[in-house]
């Protein structure tokens, strides 16, 4: 075959398999994959995602077909676990984790029938899609209520990894906690990981021993909630799901990442024919950050007043990064009344001023 | 207080922390000394994890629990004695498959204890003791497992010091032949040796699921059973010497986290690699006085036993 009739074969191919797709979704269910970075079973982050996707298959019944590899580690094993699913059939694939985000796009790019949607990422494709969630909005409602709850003046925060998505994180809680209760300070540990029971747990163990009463945590197991029931005064909130094991103390709220309408709508996009590559970025007003229910652990007066800012942070009336807000190092970021572009704070790398703890390099 | 950091929460966080390896590196040493290499303590571990907690909250009762962790890793070290023992099979290969295999079944044993609270385990009231100043805080403020913990290796010691059985275990070690043509029964005392190394794995784990954590979560041993065969060289095969190994490995993972607290910006990978940089010095260290004495690793170390051979 000279290389001319090679590339009329491909191209042909390339229509015929493009027409045909419709045809072919209408009798066999549309294959749905994805990778989880942890366990089904961690009761957070991954659990979650598996949520989603059992929301989908409910709403969508014998339409679709998904399955899942859970545990996959972020690295080359994860592209194994991309390319197996996409071998597998899977017409659209969702990789639930940040640090997924190289493997996808090179595995996308050897895919270009199959779809892709990659959680948290920035990096964008003809077929890859990126989503994510203004988990920010929540810390500060999280923010808001340790401030006027901590009687040590002292917030411990377990991140994970410091890419933008955590110090968003970081940064709201700090700004909220600081509006309501100046004296507050905020002590940053990284776990240098998202899941790891036994670490989580030793991190929240030191920052109470720092004199810490409450812990925010952006990993993923519920270990630092059971950390800080054993201490006992020490609060907690519940992180990408609701936690509710541990209402309603050390848990006293929640930031729930609700996928589950997003991932059948990009379903039933698929099956329509509409999926197009974008990047949604969805917040409390999308639903797609929820609270979860705010313990009767909470004052009724804190409570209101973080409800208040639930409603209108939902309503678009307020943003959490409203200035006048300064980096840590003084120079100025926003001015009276300004909000940052989307685009700023997806690669926020800075911490506000305020914030002692040093970002590591 | 030393620049911020806490001692005595330092010392008492890190002895916590250190347990579950400090068990389950005991106990590969005791099985190693008798001449197996069991490279699945990661499984053992997670099955006793899975196995103490589903036991402790089935039955409401920690101390059952523990008993329930140390029999799943006894039973799991009893199927690698009876592949590589009877059937002759790789200890490498056999331990590696241990592994994966207590990796998968405790996550299908899980699958109901997700999300679930255990009992608590009781801390021994001391009374008075605990209130002395830093000693308190330091010796008398912990659960029952910590003191068994170092009981056991207390024990581990004498035994293999001083008792008759302890010199036939490491006579078995040494040279397999000879405690076979003295008539010691190698491969029963080799059963044995693993079958405690098994117990006190799942002792480790379970002490993960039920104290240090403590939830049950799959996958959450997390590489302790690596660290556990790290410290049985870096001990260089002697009890006491675990002791210090799991403590340090233990206290650079609480010293690590606690100096972040404190607020200093510390290289947290330099530390986190640290000990195993230790492990490295210690074994050049070791293979260079070897040449001056008897190595520190029991000469039939990996080596299969049969009576025919």
């Amino acid at each position: 075959m000279d290389r001319r009739s090679f590339l009329k074969t491909t191209a042909a191919t390339a229509t015929l398999a493009g027409l045909g797709l419709p045809a072919w979704a209408s009798d066999d269910p549309l294959k749905i994959g994805f990778i989880y970075v942890g366990p089904v079973g961690d009761m957070g982050w991954s659990y979650q995602h598996d949520v989603g996707r059992r929301a989908i298959e409910e709403a969508l019944g014998d339409k679709v077909q998904t399955t899942f590899i859970e545990n996959v580690p972020e690295g080359p094993d994860a592209e194994r676990a991309l390319t197996q699913l996409a071998l597998e059939g899977n017409q659209l694939i969702f990789a639930t984790s940040f640090g997924f985000m190289d493997a996808t796009v090179n595995v996308a790019s050897k895919f270009p029938n199959v779809k892709f949607e990659h959680a948290t990422g920035y990096k964008r494709a003809e077929n890859l899609g990126t989503y994510d969630a203004r988990f920010y909005e929540g810390r500060a409602i999280q923010g808001t209520i340790a401030g006027r709850m901590t009687k040590t003046n002292k917030i411990g925060y377990i991140g994970s990894f410091p890419i933008p998505e955590v110090i968003q994180g970081i940064n709201a809680a700090y700004i909220h906690a600081k509006k309501v209760n100046p004296d507050v300070e905020i002590k940053v540990v990284w776990a240098y990981t998202w899941f790891d029971p036994a670490k989580e747990a030793d991190a929240a163990a030191a920052l109470i021993a720092e004199g810490c009463d409450f812990v925010l945590q952006h990993t993923d197991s519920t270990a630092p909630q059971a950390k800080a029931q054993e201490a006992g005064n020490v609060y907690t909130f519940g992180q990408a799901s609701d936690m509710e094991a541990f209402k309603p103390s050390p848990r006293v709220a929640s930031t729930i990442d609700n996928w589950a309408p997003y991932y059948i709508e990009r379903a039933q996009a698929m099956l329509d024919g509409t999926w197009s590559s974008d990047a949604t970025w969805g917040g409390i007003g999308t639903g797609m950050v929820e609270i979860g229910e705010i313990t009767e652990a909470v004052p009724a007066e804190v409570k209101a007043e973080a409800e208040k800012m639930i409603e209108m942070i939902s309503a678009g009336e307020y943003h959490p990064f409203t200035g006048p807000l300064n980096k840590q190092d003084g120079t100025a970021w926003l001015a009276e009344g300004e909000t940052p572009e989307d685009g700023a704070l997806a690669g926020m790398d800075f911490f506000v001023e305020g914030i002692s703890a040093e970002m590591p390099k | 207080m030393i620049g911020g950091i806490d001692i005595v929460t330092l010392i008492a966080a890190l002895m916590a922390a250190s347990t579950p390896v400090l068990l389950a590196a005991t106990g590969e040493l005791v099985a190693e000394k008798s001449g197996v290499l069991n490279l699945g303590v990661e499984g053992m571990m997670i099955l006793g994890a899975v196995a103490g907690f589903a036991t402790a909250v089935t039955t409401g009762s920690p101390v059952l629990g523990f008993l329930g962790g140390a029999v799943a890793g006894a039973l799991l070290a009893s199927l690698f004695a009876v592949l590589t023992q009877l059937l002759l099979s790789n200890q490498t290969a056999t331990g590696l498959a241990l592994t994966l295999f207590g990796l998968g079944l405790s996550a299908l044993f899980g699958k109901g204890f997700e999300g679930i609270r255990p009992p608590p385990t009781t801390k021994l009231d001391f009374g008075p003791l605990s209130e002395i100043p830093v000693l308190g805080p330091i010796l008398f403020h912990h659960d029952w497992m910590v003191y068994l913990s170092l009981v056991l290796v207390a024990a581990t010691w004498a035994f293999l010091k001083y008792a008759r059985a302890g010199l036939i275990l490491r006579a078995v070690g040494e040279n397999h032949d000879a405690a076979h043509a003295l008539g010691y029964r190698v491969i029963a005392v080799r059963f044995a040796a693993l079958a405690f190394g098994g117990a006190l794995a799942g002792l480790g784990g379970a002490y993960l699921s039920l104290v240090r954590v403590p939830q049950w979560t799959e996958g959450m041993t997390a590489g302790a059973g690596w660290i556990a065969l790290a410290i049985v060289v870096f001990a260089s095969w002697k009890p006491e010497r675990v002791l210090v190994g799991a403590y340090l490995f233990g206290g650079i993972t609480a010293l690590q986290l606690q100096l972040q607290a404190a607020g200093y910006a510390i290289p947290v990978h330099l530390l986190s690699m640290a000990p195993y940089v230790i492990t490295v010095l210690v074994l050049v260290i070791l293979s260079a006085t070897h040449r001056h004495g008897a190595p520190a690793a029991p000469a039939a170390l990996g080596r299969s036993f049969h009576a025919s051979s």
